[in-house]
């Protein structure tokens, strides 16, 4: 038995569809070039066409083609030697719109494996956002801000060669970096694509991420059903009206609160998260009346407060709010939980508003999808800052 | 026959009519008192929807009858009408049939009891009008019910029968009655009407319980699901199939006790087999021809049943193998084709096939395809296929399927 390679590719759709079989076509021509057979696919159960929607596509090579049978026998890999994450914010957690529950990034990563991401973030952010591991692992950081690259148009902003350089510097017996270039150059593409690859190659650094290091939180997950136990006809129980809410400081209740869904929940989904000053807040019901996914509760004095389990982070909210900054998108990188905003301004109405001030400071970058026209072009300066010159 | 004797058939005694098979399941329609009736007209099955349409027009039967602007609306609109709780009927016949194939894979699985006709008709090209067996056949996988008739009678006493199974709790599967075309649907004979009060007694109400779409009963049906799901999906689905075998016994049971009329085995009918050295197997009117072939060839001394399979699905594969496995030759007459199949018979022979599979003793078995179109299955060609069945018992080589009465 020869050596089976595996590598899976975490991207949002529909944004980087294209950028992320571009990667894992081009790891199994790239290895194909030095003799060793490889396959690429997407996973079938993923909604890739959907905003924002994590996903996987997944290369698998093999030293010899009995080799890549064993790997072929599979759905999907079980365990790769390297992750590479293209959105760092999924660093929280992978949820499909397939039946997986929340899937911790490096979950499928074999000891001494590792994890790529494209960040601008330092590694013990992104060590603290990703779930807890038993065996030890590695983190690569390529810097850059999430690609667009894989829109309906490929927009090449050469994040596939530098994540590919990184590949070809932490797992060089996949391919070598010169087989890499080679590729590039006879492929016909820009021959400054091979450079960026070399230089990625180049400056690549990881950190080794110790055992049970990083975030605590048990991943909420659940049993699929027999057929024995399952509701028949195709039928499923709706989910239970809602209730009122009670105010942390009062007790005072009122309002509303949804029920929701047990087991489908959307916390990595979004990349973007409203944030809400209730100080502004007219009530004017836009917001909770236009939300595509009801996330907003009423609370006993009639103001909106986003709820993280069913927001997807479309911005709609904020589109449609009156009144100026009064909801705001921020990044998700800037979040460590999913708690509510209005028990915390109740509870503590100046620390809010520090709070609300300084997310919305901190972390201005504005990633999930195609906004407007010319909001690519804007952020080449920045993602070309990102790559310290790239 | 006018409807208003079909009014006064109802008053507690049992009453005969002059009437189509189609038009005896418009009647059994009425007696059911189904609640939402789809059309769309196509030969054959048109009859069944003028009958029902004269019945309301004569203020004989009341329900929602919608003519709808094509068969797949027809059936879309019985399907979700069968979700609130309402008992249904419908049906069509050749590509009409085909048109609405999309409702037809979906209803198995949301475990919609709907009963419908099949007026059998020949599929297009070219445009005929005659029975042929394809339409119905062609949803022989997915989950539903399906019977052949051979009489008015048996159709009305069919239709009952066919609300009383699919409607059972146990099953909530969809139920095909198939009505040749022609032979069937266009030809009348007296049929025995039996009182509204007996049918009350044999029909419970349709009772949907937990799976009833409702504002009081808050659930979603049909949503999206994959790889993760769907085999538990169908594996419920044949679950439901598996049981209704005992449920269409128990049916037929309490049709004799309550209506006084006795099928004998539900699944198929043995004509003159006791001591038949050969049987020919086949499925819906040609019955008729067939059992006057036999009483002929029987005065000539040559030994020959029939057996007439009635319930396709589910097929009673057990006991068939168990009867048919005791002749010398079997001669399996297909209303028909399967293009490029096993031996390229017909549908019925391929399942007779292989029900005698695991059997102790296999007979040799030969295929007929014949009486496609709605051509006549006369006499001699009974005769004919019989001989031919002989000859393969008797241990002469003959060819696995057979065209019977095509011009050559």
């Amino acid at each position: 038995m020869g050596r089976l390679f595996a590598v899976e590719i975490v991207y949002r759709g529909i944004f980087q569809k294209t950028l992320a079989k571009h990667i894992s076509r081009a790891i199994v021509l790239a290895a194909h070039r030095e003799g060793k057979p490889g396959i690429s696919f997407g996973r079938y159960g993923d909604s890739p066409e959907r905003n924002g929607i994590p996903a996987k596509a997944f290369a698998i090579v093999a030293t010899d083609d009995i080799t890549l049978e064993e790997g072929m026998a599979k759905y999907e890999p079980k365990e790769v030697d390297i992750t590479i994450n293209l959105d760092d914010t999924m660093c929280k957690g992978v949820e499909s719109w397939a039946w997986y529950g929340l899937q911790p990034i490096n979950r499928l990563l074999k000891a001494n494996g590792t994890l790529i991401v494209t960040s601008r973030e330092e590694p013990e952010k992104l060590i603290a956002m990703c779930h807890r591991k038993e065996a030890p692992y590695k983190l690569a950081i390529v810097k850059g801000i999430p690609s667009f690259s894989g829109l309906w148009v490929f927009k090449d902003d050469h994040t596939d060669v530098r994540v590919l350089g990184a590949v070809a510097r932490v797992l060089p017996e996949l391919f070598s970096i010169e087989s890499l270039k080679q590729m590039i150059l006879d492929d016909g593409e820009n021959p400054l694509k091979a450079t960026s690859a070399q230089r990625s190659y180049e400056r690549l650094t990881t950190v080794t991420v110790k055992p049970n290091q990083g975030n605590p939180e048990k991943p909420y997950e659940f049993e699929l059903l027999k057929w024995t136990e399952m509701r028949d006809g195709i039928t499923i129980p709706a989910i239970t009206p809602g209730h009122a809410m009670k105010d942390p400081v009062t007790g005072q209740t009122g309002g509303f609160q949804p029920e929701r869904n047990a087991t489908f929940k959307k916390f990595s989904t979004r990349t973007m998260r409203p944030v809400v000053n209730f100080d502004t807040c007219i009530k004017c019901t836009l917001c909770w009346l236009q939300c595509p996914d009801s996330c907003f509760d009423v609370t006993p004095e009639g103001l909106y407060d986003a709820n993280m389990v069913s927001c997807c982070g479309c911005g709609v909210c904020e589109a449609v709010c009156p009144v100026p900054n009064c909801v705001t998108m921020v990044n998700e990188i800037g979040f460590s939980d999913n708690a509510g905003q209005w028990e915390m301004w109740r509870k503590d109405k100046e620390g809010y508003g520090t709070w609300l001030k300084d997310k919305i400071e901190s972390h201005p970058v504005r990633s999930h999808g195609f906004r407007y026209r010319g909001q690519y072009e804007e952020q080449v300066p920045e993602a070309l800052a990102a790559a310290e010159g790239d | 026959m006018t409807p208003t004797a079909v009014a006064e058939s109802t008053k507690g005694t049992e009453q005969t009519a002059l009437i189509t098979g189609s038009e005896a399941i418009a009647v059994a329609c009425k007696l059911a008192d189904v609640d939402v009736i789809t059309g769309y007209p196509i030969r054959p099955y048109d009859t069944v929807i003028q009958y029902i349409a004269q019945l309301i027009a004569d203020g004989e039967m009341d329900c929602e009858y919608i003519v709808a602007e094509g068969e797949h609306s027809q059936f879309e609109i019985v399907k979700h009408a069968s979700t609130v709780g309402a008992r249904v009927f419908c049906g069509s016949s050749g590509v009409g049939w085909m048109y609405a194939f999309e409702c037809l894979t979906v209803t198995p699985a949301l475990r919609v009891p709907m009963v419908v006709m099949v007026g059998n008709r020949a599929l297009d090209d070219p445009g005929a009008f005659g029975v042929e067996h394809n339409d119905a056949l062609a949803v022989r996988d997915l989950g539903w019910q399906l019977v052949w008739v051979d009489s008015a009678q048996e159709a009305l006493d069919t239709a009952l029968i066919a609300y009383r199974v699919a409607e059972d709790r146990r099953i909530f599967l969809p139920c095909a009655i198939s009505c040749d075309g022609a032979f069937l649907t266009h030809s009348q004979a007296h049929v025995k009407i039996p009182p509204q009060d007996q049918v009350n007694q044999f029909l419970p109400r349709y009772d949907r319980g937990d799976l009833l779409l409702h504002p009081d009963n808050p659930i979603s049906v049909a949503p999206q699901a994959n790889e993760d799901w769907l085999m538990e999906i169908r594996r419920q689905t044949a679950a439901a199939m598996d049981r209704s075998m005992g449920v269409i016994r128990e049916a037929y049971k309490d049709y004799e006790k309550i209506i006084g009329r006795s099928y004998g085995n539900p699944f198929f009918e043995e004509y003159m087999t006791d001591d038949a050295d050969i049987v020919l197997v086949g499925m819906g009117t040609l019955s008729t021809p067939v059992k006057v072939a036999i009483r002929k060839m029987r005065q000539e001394g040559k030994k020959v049943g029939l057996v007439r399979v009635r319930w396709f699905r589910p097929f009673a594969a057990e006991e068939l193998a168990k009867s048919l496995s005791r002749f010398k030759g079997i001669g399996v007459i297909d209303r028909d084709f399967s293009l490029g199949s096993p031996y390229a018979s017909g549908v019925l022979t391929t399942e007779v096939r292989t029900a005698l599979y695991p059997a102790a003793k296999h007979p040799p078995i030969i295929g007929f395809i014949c009486g496609l179109g709605g051509r006549e299955v006369t006499v001699p060609d009974v005769e004919k296929m019989s001989d031919i069945t002989f000859a393969a018992a008797a241990g002469k080589a003959q060819p696995a399927t057979q065209w019977i009465g095509v011009r050559e």
